[in-house]
Order: C-alpha cells, then sequence, then structure tokens
C-alpha cells in the first residue's frame, strides 16, 4: 500500500506528458526547429516550478510524507564525458523518435506499436551500456 | 461537469503542463525522500530480467529497492491510457504554421498528432526505426545516468552542474538527428 502514491504520481506524469503533448513526435520536431514556443514554456516553467517547490520544502524543513524522513537532495555523481557524451547519444536517438523515456511509457499505455519498439529498444540499449560501461569514458 | 469533461479532452497549455510537471520534483521529495525520474527504470527491468549465468555488473543489485520507481512507471503507462484514450483529444494538433508546413514538405501527414502514422502503424520498417532510436535514447541516458526528467527537470530544478552538462548533449544531439537524419529518413523510406 505504500506504493500507492508513486502510483498516482506516476499517472499525473503520464496524463500530464500526454496532455501537454510533450509525447508527441510532432512537438519534438517543432521544438528543435524553433517553430513554437509550447515546448520552451513547459520546460522553463516546469524548471521555476521545482525550483520553487525545493525552495519552500527546505525553507520549511519538510519531512516525508511516508518515513518521516529529512529531505534531502541527492547529488549526480562527479563525472564529465558521461553526462555530455550519454546526454548527445540520447538526443541522437530523441531526434529521430521523438520520444525521450517519460513519454515512451505514457505512449505504450496508449497502445502504440512504435512507442513499443522503442521501448524494446531502449531495453536492449540499456543492456549494451552496462555490458561496456568499464570501456567507456565517464 | 461539462466544462471538466471538455477540459480533460482538450490538450493543456504549456503554462499549465510546464507547472505540473515541475511539480513532480518537490512532490516525489516529499511523498518518500526520492528524485524525480523515470529512465532508471530500463536499468531496473534489465536488471529485474537479467539471466543468472551473464551476470553483467551493472545490472547486479537488488532492484526491488527501487520497486517505488516501477510503480511509478506502470503508473506512467495507466497516465498515458488515460490521458490519450480515455480522455483523447478529438481535435488535430495545434501546431504552428511554420511546423505545418515543415512537415508537409517533408511529406509527414499529421495522423494522431502523437507518432506519425508511418512509425505508429505495424510495418517491420518503421519498427525497426523506432527499435534503433530506442537504442540510443536507452544507451545514452543511462550513460547520463538520466534522461529529460532526471536531468533537465529535477537536475536543473536543484542547479546541478553535471544535469546542465547532459541537458547541453542532450539539445545537441536532438538538434543533430533532426536536422540532419529524420528528414532524410522520411523522404529516403516514405
Amino acid at each position: 500500500m505504500r506504493f500507492i502514491p508513486y502510483l498516482f504520481a506516476g499517472m499525473m506524469f503520464g496524463f500530464v506528458m500526454v496532455k501537454s503533448e510533450a509525447a508527441s513526435w510532432y512537438r519534438i520536431m517543432e521544438m528543435f526547429y524553433f517553430q513554437s514556443f509550447h515546448m520552451f514554456g513547459i520546460m522553463g516553467s516546469a524548471i521555476a516550478t521545482g525550483l520553487a517547490g525545493v525552495f519552500l520544502l527546505k525553507r520549511f524543513g519538510s519531512k516525508s510524507a511516508l518515513d518521516g524522513s529529512t529531505i534531502e537532495i541527492p547529488s549526480k555523481e562527479p563525472g564529465r564525458w558521461n553526462y555530455i557524451l550519454g546526454g548527445l547519444i540520447f538526443g541522437l536517438g530523441w531526434g529521430i523518435i521523438g520520444l525521450c523515456p517519460g513519454p515512451i511509457f505514457a505512449l505504450v499505455g496508449m497502445g502504440s506499436i512504435g512507442a513499443l519498439a522503442a521501448l524494446a529498444g531502449a531495453l536492449h540499449g540499456t543492456w549494451l551500456y552496462g555490458v561496456l560501461k568499464s570501456k567507456l569514458p565517464h | 461537469m461539462d466544462s471538466l469533461t471538455a477540459w480533460l479532452h482538450a490538450p493543456w497549455p504549456w503554462y499549465v503542463a510546464g507547472p505540473l510537471i515541475g511539480l513532480m520534483v518537490p512532490l516525489m521529495l516529499w511523498i518518500g525522500n526520492r528524485s524525480f525520474g523515470i529512465s532508471s527504470n530500463l536499468r531496473h527491468m534489465c536488471a529485474m530480467t537479467q539471466p543468472k549465468a551473464i551476470g553483467v555488473d551493472f545490472f547486479q543489485y537488488n532492484w526491488r529497492e527501487h520497486n517505488w520507481s516501477l510503480v511509478f512507471a506502470i503508473g506512467t503507462v495507466l497516465g498515458g491510457f488515460f490521458a490519450g484514450i480515455v480522455f483523447a483529444n478529438p481535435n488535430p494538433i495545434d501546431l504552428s504554421v511554420a511546423a505545418l508546413t515543415m512537415f508537409s514538405y517533408w511529406d509527414v501527414p499529421i495522423g494522431g498528432g502523437y507518432l506519425p502514422p508511418v512509425l505508429f502503424d505495424f510495418n517491420w520498417l518503421s519498427i525497426l526505426v523506432m527499435f534503433l532510436g530506442g537504442v540510443l535514447v536507452g544507451f545514452g541516458t543511462r550513460y547520463a545516468s538520466g534522461c529529460t526528467s532526471g536531468h533537465a527537470i529535477t537536475g536543473l530544478s536543484t542547479l546541478q552542474t553535471q544535469s546542465l552538462l547532459a541537458v547541453m548533449g542532450i539539445f545537441a544531439g536532438g538538434l543533430i538527428a533532426s536536422h540532419f537524419i529524420t528528414p532524410h529518413l522520411f523522404s529516403i523510406f516514405w
């Protein structure tokens, strides 16, 4: 039962991905060609809201609802090339299939065969990274 | 009631959708001190199905500790179902004139507004394109330890420099692919 809040949070995320059309291949192409403010507005207002929300949580020293632990912001691991090259490779895929991982899951829920193929590919890509990890610059 | 259903069926403007997405960051922290992100589930799904005989180190961990994250992903699938099937948008996607002109030049019909029919339909060529694109997405997100949600949203709204590097890489990759690969895909294959 302690997983129910995560189920609802995930549902909210998937719902917004589709309703915002961030899960649309067309919107992603439109963004990469700078033809509309839509996606930039989404990203900008999302980051602003996230910043404000995290600031307020810290300001009021909130505890987490499920286990009462003090809220901590986990830091990303140190590294340089893994972030740049990994981002670049992910971006190359995103610029073709127009779906990043959130929308892949959301479109699977819409019964999209294309998204299912992308999910299968993403799992294979993840596996490939796991195998090659030690040979890659990080 | 009618206006609520109409609102659920209609696409949401950026100033409604963006803040709701941004809210995921404090929401996940508040629920259980979790960092908002979705792509790590791809790793958990690999760890879950890894055959014992080929033990790849990267997938040797107790994925059950990340059950909450897998439940979040199941929720995302359900959310997509509700938003895209139950409360489907009856109207065509409201793209900019510039984008519509470009897509007609690319010879890509607008279809349902999520994936072009050629990519959405069941044919082996489109499945191959979506699969190979998916391989890049899966490889890249794990290499970078995150995707748009974990880096662009969570990472930037918690002011992490590594996420800024990742976001610059992501956007550069997306520009290269969308300008130099994707248009040719359509002109060669379709």
